[in-house]
């Protein structure tokens, strides 16, 4: 097929072709950039914690009343009164194994701080979320250890939540210890927990995320210590396992079972026993829906694009009768009409691609700049063009068919 | 002559369906994906008090040097002090009393226990404050009023409850002088707050992150609360580890926590204010120099990032779409009006001018906003109901459609139609009479 009568013909519609290429040049832009977010945000979305998360609930609860736990005295008390209800958990008919710590991917309340490889460095080699739990903590969360050994029950201390008195072991995770330790011989270094006391590493897990999903933790997701200390303070997280399939039925048990032992507590209505999914769900249900309103933007942008395009191309049709009719009667068959209009959307389409490429990565390196947006990789951009021509063919090809239809017989009539 | 017009334009888009629908439901799906978002962002980027956020200040004084500050030029916040302060100096501004209003305050998260011994003890959140923090804020009181500067020095035990916890703890009324158990504690009610639950949380962002859906439920004296040792429900963040343990350990350390707000009257206010902090950064920080800021409300939440970008970026987005509808409506515009070239040169033959083609095709397009106006109105009235299906609660819980939205999507429909007709029309304007009547 020649180009040449095509671009002439083009060449007489100046303004509509301007006007569909500028379209396409920015649905292009816009849908891929979209795309771009929502691939992202459903990476963000199925990363794991590292945890094994079936069955898996949390208690929050405070104690009303209680002491403070700034001294040994109130400090040994809240532990007796933390290892009361961790053992009621335990008991309960529907309850796999239950622990105490003090946070959990995923729920935004974390103790984050430096590591540094000497006492008191200046600037630390690492930022990491602390977890303080027992020797229970790795099999109860199904935590994979990689390396070294877990926690002895001999080694497990307890503190006040505010004390600093940091145990001489720690088990980290892979990231954390492929920081700090490059080479990979991370175990039995030691290091500076909060840059000031020595730990020894004697074991690392496969991945434990850390608490937070913000913005602010995006730099240290998997890089967790876990320390063999119990917190005491007023109040304290219970995470329990349910026995498969029982996980309703524990949850209730055990609301009703810690009032039961004792009333002067506090658990919330609500969030106070919380399900990992439905923890899961909250922390994520921005970026969730950030990508259902980045998908029907898409959509509603594809949808009037194509039809901007069959609406233009049916007018052009309707202008064309007479000629398409001429050059029917002149031997042109139906499948050259139809590759006429097939072939001039393609070449509107590719130019207002070239346009599109040009401005979806301009879009992409503006919000780099304004919004924490990563480089969007080319093969977005690639699948965008793609995307947009096969719009463009699937959008001119009702009315190329219904040109296609024109009789020849039509060029004998009004000429 | 407008409904001459009028009559035309209802006349050729009923001539042509399936192409007047096809406009209308663009420029109402691109109207409506643009109002949703703006309904969101308008909730989340508004200013909480609009009244006086131009007197109200947020000093930040850095107490830890140039070690602990940021090592990336980029950051916005780079070079600059944390956004609390220490206990320590949190107190002694408050001594100082440099400003007309101020208060340090610090998050709490007490539990209250109903007086019906039926009922579990509930989790009140709330903040410690001193006394000039109502006038400050402007908190509005239903009975009562907030404490005196005297409770504040003598750490009375008194209360200011928000209406929600009233309805639930005293069943409503006024509950003034009546005692609340607090943390075991009996507290005296002196003040009763009407519905108010500022968005942003403007006096906290540093803690609540700007949205906190629940609001304070009590304001409690800050000496009270630390004599009562009361310990930070908020941030706390550690340049190095407190010396000493437990809340009092926290005290003395340079970990930061409390919040601080001033009102300053005039801009001459808080020069001298600006001047204060320096001085007093001089003296109570010397082993390096003084680096403190004084951010006026709105640059502050501003600078704290309280407008999720995710809005920012979904209304950038949702332009985008608008902008695509506009030229998408544009291009069909033109094929309409340049179909109608015959019509137009016979108009023109008769002795209409150029001015009237405007007016009849503008006209037109006007008809179309409208049109679409109105189904986008009803489609941003599903769009702003289906948010909170994805978005996150405290903040979708803020967007309502309210008569300004009505306004503004109908008047954003007519004006993007316009516009989009702008060039369809100025090409129809040019149609040759003489040409047009030749061909025909």
């Amino acid at each position: 097929m020649k180009l040449h009568p095509i671009l002439a013909a083009l060449r007489r519609h100046k303004a509509g072709v301007v006007l569909i290429g500028l379209q396409i040049a920015l649905t292009l832009a816009i849908v891929c950039n979209a795309i771009f977010i929502i691939g992202q945000r459903i990476q963000r979305i199925q990363r794991p914690t590292g945890m094994d998360e079936n069955n898996l609930f949390m208690i929050s609860q405070l104690w009303v009343g209680a002491p403070t736990g700034d001294d040994q005295g109130s400090t040994d008390k809240l532990d007796a009164m933390q290892r009361t209800d961790v053992q009621i958990l335990r008991n309960l008919p529907d309850v796999q194994s239950a622990i105490a710590i003090n946070s959990l991917p995923l729920i935004n309340s974390s103790w984050t701080t430096g590591i540094g490889m000497k006492p008191a460095q200046e600037r630390e080699t690492a930022h990491a979320a602390l977890y303080f739990g027992d020797e229970q903590m790795i099999p109860a969360l199904g935590l994979k250890l990689i390396a070294g050994r877990n926690f002895n029950v001999g080694e497990i201390q307890h503190m006040g939540a505010r004390g600093h008195n940091r145990p001489p072991i720690v088990i980290v995770t892979r990231t954390l210890a492929d920081k700090l330790f490059p080479k990979g011989d991370a175990l039995g270094k030691t290091i500076y927990v909060d840059r000031d006391t020595p730990s020894t590493i004697i074991g690392v897990v496969a991945r434990m995320q850390v608490p937070s999903v913000d913005s602010w933790a995006r730099d240290f997701t998997y890089s967790s210590v876990l320390i063999p200390t119990r917190l005491d303070a007023n109040f304290s997280r219970y995470v329990v396992r349910a026995k498969t399939g029982r996980l309703d039925a524990a949850m209730k048990e055990s609301r009703a079972a810690l009032f039961a032992a004792n009333p002067m507590r506090v658990i919330d209505d609500e969030d106070g026993v919380k399900s990992f999914s439905d923890i899961r769900a909250n922390a994520y249900k921005a970026d969730r829906g950030m990508a259902i309103l980045m998908g029907v933007i898409c959509v509603i942008l594809l949808a009037v694009t194509g039809a901007g395009i069959v609406g233009l191309t049916s007018f052009w049709v309707g202008q064309r009768h007479k000629q398409i009719g001429v050059r029917r009667a002149l031997g042109a068959r139906k499948v050259d009409i139809l590759r006429y209009f097939q072939t001039e959307n393609l070449l509107i389409a590719g130019g207002g691609a070239i346009a599109g490429i040009l401005l979806a990565v301009g879009l992409n390196l503006w919000l780099m700049q304004h919004y924490e947006m990563d480089r969007m990789p080319v093969l977005y951009v690639l699948a965008g063009v793609a995307v947009v021509l096969a719009l463009g063919q699937a959008s001119v090809f009702v009315p190329a068919r219904r040109a296609a239809n024109v009789p020849p017989v039509v060029a004998t009539r009004t000429v | 002559m407008f409904r001459y017009y009028l009559d035309l334009a209802t006349r050729s888009l009923r001539r042509s369906p399936g192409l007047t629908a096809l406009m209308i439901l663009t420029i109402a799906f691109g109207v409506a994906a643009s109002m949703t978002t703006w309904s969101v962002f308008r909730a989340v980027s508004g200013d909480p008090i609009p009244w006086k956020s131009s007197k109200l200040f947020v000093p930040q004084i850095d107490p830890w040097g140039p070690t602990a500050r940021g090592t990336d030029p980029t950051d916005s916040h780079y070079g600059d002090p944390p956004d609390a302060l220490t206990y320590n100096d949190a107190v002694a501004l408050m001594r100082d009393h440099r400003a007309s209003l101020q208060s340090a305050m610090y998050m709490i998260s007490p539990s209250v226990v109903p007086s019906d011994p039926g009922k579990h003890p509930i989790n009140a959140n709330g903040h410690a404050v001193f006394s000039e923090f109502f006038p400050m804020v402007d908190a509005p009181f239903e009975y009562g009023s907030g404490w005196s500067v005297a409770d504040d020095e003598h750490r009375a035990q008194v209360v200011v409850i928000s209406n929600k916890l009233n309805r639930k703890v005293f069943g409503g009324g006024n509950s003034i002088g009546k005692a609340m158990n607090i943390e075991g504690r009996d507290y005296r009610v002196v003040g009763v707050l009407k519905q108010w639950n500022p968005q942003p949380m403007f006096y906290d962002v540093a803690n609540t992150g700007g949205f906190f859906i629940n609001g304070d439920d009590l304001l409690l004296p800050f000496n009270t609360a630390i004599a009562a040792n009361m310990s930070n429900n908020g941030n706390t963040n550690c340049n190095v580890t407190p010396k000493e343990p437990g809340f009092v350990g926290l005290q003395h350390s340079s970990c930061i926590w409390p919040v601080y707000m001033v009102q300053l009257d005039s801009a001459a206010a808080a020069q001298r204010y600006k001047e204060y902090l320096q001085g007093f950064a001089r003296q109570h920080h010397p082993q390096w120099a003084p680096n403190t800021r004084l951010r006026g409300l709105r640059e502050w939440l501003d600078y704290e990032h309280v407008v999720p970008s995710d809005t920012r970026v979904s209304l950038l987005v949702a332009l985008g779409l608008l902008l695509v509808c506009l030229v998408n409506t544009a291009g069909l515009l033109l094929a309409k009006f340049l179909r109608r070239s015959g019509e137009i040169g016979v108009r023109r033959a008769l002795g209409a001018p150029r001015a009237a083609i405007y007016a009849q095709f503008l006209t037109e397009a006007g008809v179309i906003g409208l049109a679409g106006g109105v189904l986008g109105l009803f489609l941003t009235w599903l769009g702003v109901a289906g948010i909170g299906l994805v978005m996150p609660r405290d903040i979708a819980s803020l967007a309502r459609v309210d008569v300004s939205l009505l306004f503004a999507t109908l008047f954003v429909a007519v004006i993007a139609s316009v516009l989009a007709a702008l060039y369809p029309t100025f090409r129809a304007s040019r149609v040759q009479p003489a040409w047009q009547l030749k061909s025909n």
